[in-house]
Protein backbone atom coordinates (compact mmCIF):
# COMPACT_ATOMS: atom_id res chain seq x y z
CA UNK A 1 0.00 0.00 0.00
CA UNK A 2 1.46 3.40 -1.29
CA UNK A 3 0.80 6.54 0.75
CA UNK A 4 2.77 10.15 1.21
CA UNK A 5 4.28 10.08 4.40
CA UNK A 6 6.39 13.32 5.83
CA UNK A 7 9.11 13.04 7.73
CA UNK A 8 11.08 15.26 10.32
CA UNK A 9 14.47 14.23 11.79
CA UNK A 10 16.43 16.51 13.81
CA UNK A 11 20.22 15.82 14.17
CA UNK A 12 23.08 17.01 16.77
CA UNK A 13 24.33 20.48 16.28
CA UNK A 14 28.14 19.35 16.74
CA UNK A 15 28.02 18.26 12.93
CA UNK A 16 29.82 20.11 10.55
CA UNK A 17 27.82 21.31 7.44
CA UNK A 18 29.25 18.53 5.06
CA UNK A 19 28.76 15.81 7.75
CA UNK A 20 25.25 16.85 8.10
CA UNK A 21 24.99 16.51 4.55
CA UNK A 22 26.43 13.24 4.59
CA UNK A 23 23.85 12.21 7.19
CA UNK A 24 21.05 13.78 4.88
CA UNK A 25 22.29 11.95 1.93
CA UNK A 26 22.34 8.45 3.84
CA UNK A 27 18.66 8.22 4.43
CA UNK A 28 18.22 9.47 1.11
CA UNK A 29 19.82 6.16 -0.37
CA UNK A 30 17.62 4.33 1.98
CA UNK A 31 14.86 5.65 0.83
CA UNK A 32 15.78 5.47 -2.90
CA UNK A 33 16.89 1.04 -2.10
CA UNK A 34 13.10 1.05 -1.14
CA UNK A 35 11.64 2.79 -3.95
CA UNK A 36 10.96 5.67 -2.33
CA UNK A 37 9.86 8.51 -4.49
CA UNK A 38 10.81 12.04 -2.97
CA UNK A 39 8.45 14.20 -3.29
CA UNK A 40 9.72 17.69 -1.47
CA UNK A 41 12.20 18.14 1.43
CA UNK A 42 13.26 21.23 2.81
CA UNK A 43 16.27 22.32 5.72
CA UNK A 44 14.73 24.33 8.24
CA UNK A 45 18.78 24.62 8.98
CA UNK A 46 19.37 24.97 12.70
CA UNK A 47 16.80 25.78 15.25
CA UNK A 48 16.91 26.14 18.79
CA UNK A 49 14.97 23.02 20.47
CA UNK A 50 11.69 24.23 23.05
CA UNK A 51 13.28 22.12 25.24
CA UNK A 52 16.81 20.22 25.80
CA UNK A 53 16.93 16.72 23.83
CA UNK A 54 20.08 14.70 24.71
CA UNK A 55 21.52 18.02 27.10
CA UNK A 56 21.44 19.72 23.16
CA UNK A 57 19.78 22.72 22.77
CA UNK A 58 19.72 23.17 19.24
CA UNK A 59 19.72 20.87 16.30
CA UNK A 60 19.17 20.56 12.21
CA UNK A 61 15.93 20.17 11.68
CA UNK A 62 15.23 18.17 7.94
CA UNK A 63 11.55 17.54 6.41
CA UNK A 64 11.37 14.90 3.69
CA UNK A 65 7.96 14.26 2.13
CA UNK A 66 7.91 11.09 0.40
CA UNK A 67 5.53 8.75 -1.53
CA UNK A 68 6.64 4.90 -0.37
CA UNK A 69 5.35 1.63 0.96
CA UNK A 70 4.41 0.99 4.78
CA UNK A 71 7.56 -1.04 5.42
CA UNK A 72 9.29 1.68 4.04
CA UNK A 73 8.28 3.82 7.35
CA UNK A 74 9.56 0.85 9.41
CA UNK A 75 13.26 0.58 8.05
CA UNK A 76 13.61 4.13 7.95
CA UNK A 77 12.03 4.47 11.74
CA UNK A 78 15.02 1.33 12.60
CA UNK A 79 17.68 3.95 10.86
CA UNK A 80 16.89 6.65 12.53
CA UNK A 81 16.97 4.72 16.14
CA UNK A 82 20.18 3.16 15.08
CA UNK A 83 21.68 6.70 14.01
CA UNK A 84 23.19 8.64 16.60
CA UNK A 85 23.35 11.85 14.99
CA UNK A 86 19.57 11.80 15.13
CA UNK A 87 18.52 13.20 18.41
CA UNK A 88 14.77 13.09 17.69
CA UNK A 89 12.42 11.95 14.57
CA UNK A 90 8.65 11.87 13.57
CA UNK A 91 7.06 10.32 10.61
CA UNK A 92 3.03 10.89 9.89
CA UNK A 93 0.96 9.72 7.06
CA UNK A 94 -0.38 12.46 5.10
CA UNK A 95 -4.37 12.65 4.37
CA UNK A 96 -5.86 14.38 1.53
CA UNK A 97 -6.23 17.45 3.40
CA UNK A 98 -2.57 17.72 4.75
CA UNK A 99 -1.29 17.36 1.50
CA UNK A 100 -3.61 19.70 -0.20
CA UNK A 101 -2.08 21.67 2.35
CA UNK A 102 0.89 20.96 1.86
CA UNK A 103 0.79 21.87 -1.82
CA UNK A 104 -0.87 25.24 -1.19
CA UNK A 105 1.94 25.91 0.73
CA UNK A 106 4.54 24.80 -1.54
CA UNK A 107 2.76 26.68 -4.43
CA UNK A 108 2.57 29.86 -2.28
CA UNK A 109 5.93 29.97 -1.06
CA UNK A 110 7.59 31.21 -4.62
CA UNK A 111 5.30 34.06 -5.16
CA UNK A 112 6.28 37.48 -3.09
CA UNK A 113 3.52 39.12 -2.16
CA UNK A 114 0.43 36.92 -2.66
CA UNK A 115 -1.89 39.47 -4.88
CA UNK A 116 -5.45 38.29 -4.46
CA UNK A 117 -7.49 39.73 -7.20
CA UNK B 1 -47.21 52.64 47.27
CA UNK B 2 -46.65 48.89 46.77
CA UNK B 3 -47.74 48.96 43.04
CA UNK B 4 -44.63 51.80 42.73
CA UNK B 5 -42.12 49.88 44.43
CA UNK B 6 -42.96 46.76 41.80
CA UNK B 7 -41.60 48.97 39.33
CA UNK B 8 -37.98 48.66 39.69
CA UNK B 9 -36.79 51.81 37.51
CA UNK B 10 -32.56 52.24 36.48
CA UNK B 11 -31.70 56.16 35.69
CA UNK B 12 -29.68 53.93 32.84
CA UNK B 13 -30.87 50.92 30.70
CA UNK B 14 -29.66 47.87 32.17
CA UNK B 15 -26.63 46.22 30.79
CA UNK B 16 -27.68 42.95 29.62
CA UNK B 17 -24.88 41.00 28.63
CA UNK B 18 -25.40 40.20 25.26
CA UNK B 19 -22.79 36.78 25.10
CA UNK B 20 -21.26 36.78 21.95
CA UNK B 21 -21.69 33.15 20.29
CA UNK B 22 -18.34 31.23 20.03
CA UNK B 23 -17.59 30.08 16.99
CA UNK B 24 -15.38 27.48 15.36
CA UNK B 25 -12.64 29.17 13.18
CA UNK B 26 -11.60 26.63 11.68
CA UNK B 27 -15.19 25.29 10.61
CA UNK B 28 -15.94 29.41 9.23
CA UNK B 29 -12.38 29.63 7.51
CA UNK B 30 -12.87 26.08 5.98
CA UNK B 31 -9.51 24.91 7.19
CA UNK B 32 -9.50 21.49 6.70
CA UNK B 33 -5.63 20.48 8.13
CA UNK B 34 -4.00 22.06 11.62
CA UNK B 35 -0.25 21.75 10.36
CA UNK B 36 2.12 21.17 13.64
CA UNK B 37 4.68 22.47 12.04
CA UNK B 38 3.62 26.17 12.31
CA UNK B 39 4.42 26.57 15.93
CA UNK B 40 2.98 30.21 16.33
CA UNK B 41 -0.36 29.36 15.26
CA UNK B 42 -0.65 26.89 17.45
CA UNK B 43 0.70 29.08 20.33
CA UNK B 44 -3.15 30.30 19.77
CA UNK B 45 -3.88 27.21 21.44
CA UNK B 46 -2.13 26.60 24.50
CA UNK B 47 -1.88 28.66 27.52
CA UNK B 48 1.22 30.58 28.95
CA UNK B 49 2.38 26.84 30.75
CA UNK B 50 1.98 24.96 26.98
CA UNK B 51 -1.33 23.47 28.15
CA UNK B 52 -4.02 22.65 25.26
CA UNK B 53 -6.88 25.13 25.60
CA UNK B 54 -10.49 23.31 26.70
CA UNK B 55 -12.84 24.30 23.65
CA UNK B 56 -15.12 25.89 26.15
CA UNK B 57 -12.57 28.31 25.94
CA UNK B 58 -11.93 28.51 22.53
CA UNK B 59 -14.93 27.85 20.92
CA UNK B 60 -13.50 25.05 18.36
CA UNK B 61 -15.56 22.16 17.55
CA UNK B 62 -15.18 18.94 18.63
CA UNK B 63 -13.67 17.23 15.70
CA UNK B 64 -10.71 20.19 15.13
CA UNK B 65 -10.35 20.15 19.06
CA UNK B 66 -9.16 16.88 18.27
CA UNK B 67 -7.21 17.77 15.02
CA UNK B 68 -5.73 20.78 17.30
CA UNK B 69 -4.60 18.05 20.38
CA UNK B 70 -3.06 16.01 17.60
CA UNK B 71 -1.02 18.83 16.26
CA UNK B 72 0.37 20.26 18.82
CA UNK B 73 1.38 16.77 20.50
CA UNK B 74 3.96 16.75 17.69
CA UNK B 75 5.10 19.84 17.47
CA UNK B 76 5.89 18.83 21.23
CA UNK B 77 7.31 15.84 20.53
CA UNK B 78 9.96 17.85 17.98
CA UNK B 79 10.81 20.14 20.09
CA UNK B 80 8.48 22.90 18.44
CA UNK B 81 6.64 23.69 21.52
CA UNK B 82 7.47 22.85 25.14
CA UNK B 83 6.14 20.01 27.22
CA UNK B 84 6.13 22.11 30.56
CA UNK B 85 6.77 26.01 29.31
CA UNK B 86 6.33 29.23 31.64
CA UNK B 87 5.51 32.34 30.10
CA UNK B 88 5.11 31.81 26.98
CA UNK B 89 2.90 34.36 26.27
Amino acid sequence: MTNQYETVFIMTPVLSEDQMKEAVSKFHKLLAEKGAEIVFENNWGLKKLAYPIQKKSTGFYYLIEFKADSTTVKDLEIAYKRDERILRFLTIKLDKHSMAYNEKKRSDKPKVQKTEA
Amino acid sequence: MSAANSEIRYLTPINVDVKKKKYCRFKKSGIKYIDYKDADFLLKFVNEQGKILPKRITGTSDKYQRKIAQAVKRARHIALLPYVGDLLK
